[in-house]
């Protein structure tokens, strides 16, 4: 209510204290608003690029670059809602709930997985940039624990000083699609989320880049890409999983360290997996329920 | 009607109309359907192209590679983890032959030793097993072979084998001048094999008198070893497994 009185405020100051032209600014004022709301409906319909994220008409540019987008893959005729489109065809969320099992005991530190991920995503080559990386703890007799994770390890590991150590092992780390998540939690603008089957995916085509997420989220998955300036993580490769597939890097693991399967399935490899090992998950005390299982993880691995 | 009221009529009927055209401007079109997202988002991300193909569609025209490779040890290993993705060739054949990994850099990914792997995972230290080989000379990739206790010498001397294949006693083999005990594979530094104490025993061919085996077709160099060499034994100043000529 504040608003609108001061607005007017001047007008009727004007016309008490017999200014100059009254008329002339009161027809400006009723003349210019309306005015100025069809120039802002004129630019938000059909001006704007789809790669302007620029200041406060960004929502309507990247709405503006995404609608020509949904129009022209879907066919003519059948210009429905997103779940009708062909990539989904024949797919029915609410029959999967996807989860991740790692046996720890069986990661070589290979990297197969990070360089499947980088190529199947495309994700930059360069070494700031992971959906999913491997982790190598050493645990020195000193009681000191070293992490390191040279280029995510998808060129290996170099060698370490063999009398130093205690006791050390991979862990492999990616997205851990949260059923809680903290990274939907704080995007301001609803790009990021989590579908029905329990998948968190990022909407780049409306994500302004804040790095809110990027900030939220408790096991570092999340980048924002270079080029493209939005957040970036994980999918469970969900355009594969969409036609049958299991992730790049489950596929690509050569020890099978790497599970995937249905969470709420009574025989999956999932399934059994969780029966016959015990099972942690990454940051629990953080109620983010992790939906990436380890088994025989170290205490030592947070 | 008052001036005030009308004006404020005005005002929030064009306040409610800009209210209702952002929502419909600026709100994309699928946003809330599913949730407070953009439900057409899903679909863009599932139409993303997929690089590798999975090991079912290798199977499909690879059947007997498949079959090789399920019956040995890399049953798990999948065809793209070595041979990259191939999601393009498994579409049309024709259009692109995935790589046949060569030399030993893409094996010691996996196999390379490093005390962090598990207990147990075969593994070789790159410097000294068999360097410059590829490794696809003596293991078949898509059945390899489990570590055995080495039937011949190559298996650890490699080098001396080598170097001993293009040299003059090349068809000599080790046991002609070293006895070597079973127990030597088992443990090697156990049981040590004999080197030739004596210059005789070099003699026994190199002598002006000797008889060589009958199969050595090569004319065998002769010394008198009464005036030859002095006090040493004959491999303190020649390398048998590499004599030179003179």
């Amino acid at each position: 209510m504040k608003g609108p009185e001061s607005e007017t405020m001047p007008d009727s100051r004007a016309t008490g204290g017999g200014a100059n032209q009254p008329v002339d600014r009161r027809e400006f004022l009723s003349r210019s608003l309306p005015a100025g709301w069809v120039l802002l409906a004129a630019f938000t319909g059909c001006g704007g690029e789809p790669s302007a994220p620029a200041g406060g008409s960004e929502a309507s540019a990247r709405e503006a670059g995404s609608a020509p987008d949904s129009g022209s893959q879907a066919p003519a005729s059948e210009v429905e809602t997103s779940a009708a489109r062909d990539p989904l065809a024949g797919y029915d969320p609410s029959q999967h709930k996807y989860a991740m099992a790692i046996d720890v005991d069986r990661c070589i530190g290979c990297g197969r997985c990070v360089e499947a991920c980088k190529t199947e995503n495309d994700v930059p080559r360069e070494p700031f940039y992971f959906r999913t990386w491997i982790e190598r703890y050493v645990i020195q007799r000193n009681g000191n624990t070293v992490v390191t994770s040279p280029n995510g390890g998808i060129s290996g590991f170099p060698p370490v000083e063999e009398a130093e150590i205690l006791r050390t092992f991979f862990v492999p780390k990616l997205c851990n699609h949260c059923d809680h998540p903290p990274c939907v939690q704080v995007c301001p603008v609803g790009a990021t989320f989590k579908t029905e089957d329990g998948v968190v995916l990022v909407d780049h085509d409306y994500c302004i880049g804040c790095r809110y997420c990027i900030q939220a989220c408790p096991y570092g998955a999340r980048f924002l890409h270079p080029v493209t300036r939005t957040a970036e993580k994980c999918t469970f490769c969900y355009h594969r999983l969409v036609k049958g597939l299991v992730p790049a890097c489950v596929e690509m693991c050569p020890t099978q360290a790497r599970i995937f399967g249905e969470l709420n399935a009574r025989s999956s490899p999932l399934a059994r997996f969780q029966r016959m090992h015990k099972i942690q998950t990454l940051k629990s005390h953080l109620n983010t329920e992790p939906k990436v299982l380890y088994a025989n993880l170290d205490g030592e691995v947070s | 009607m008052r001036q005030q009221v009308s004006r404020l009529t005005v005002l929030f009927v064009i306040l409610i109309g800009a209210l209702v055209a952002a929502r419909i401007f600026l709100v994309p079109e699928t946003f809330g359907e599913l949730g407070h997202f953009r439900a057409a988002a899903i679909g863009d991300i599932a139409d993303l192209q997929v690089k590798y193909a999975g090991r079912a569609a290798c199977a499909e025209c690879h059947t007997d590679v498949e079959e090789t490779r399920l019956a040995g040890r890399h049953a798990s290993v999948s065809c793209e983890a070595c041979h990259g993705p191939a999601a393009d060739h498994a579409e049309d054949p024709m259009a692109r032959q995935p790589e046949k990994p060569v030399g030993r850099a893409l094996c010691t990914l996996c196999h390379g030793y490093d005390p962090s792997r598990p207990t147990g995972f075969p593994q070789i230290d790159p410097a000294i097993h068999n360097p410059l080989q590829p490794c696809t000379a003596c293991h078949q990739p898509h059945a390899p072979e489990p570590p055995v206790t080495p039937e011949g010498c190559s298996g650890c001397h490699g080098q001396i084998a080598r170097t001993k294949a293009v040299s003059h006693h090349a068809l000599l083999p080790c046991t002609t001048c070293h006895t070597v005990e079973e127990e030597h594979k088992l443990n090697p530094s156990a049981s040590r094999p004999t080197k030739p104490a004596a210059r005789s025993f070099c003699g026994r061919c190199h002598a002006p008198d000797a008889t060589p085996p009958p199969d050595i077709i090569q004319q065998v160099p002769r010394v008198d070893l009464a005036t030859h060499g002095g006090h040493y034994v004959c491999w303190q100043c020649h390398y048998p497994h590499f004599p030179e000529l003179r």
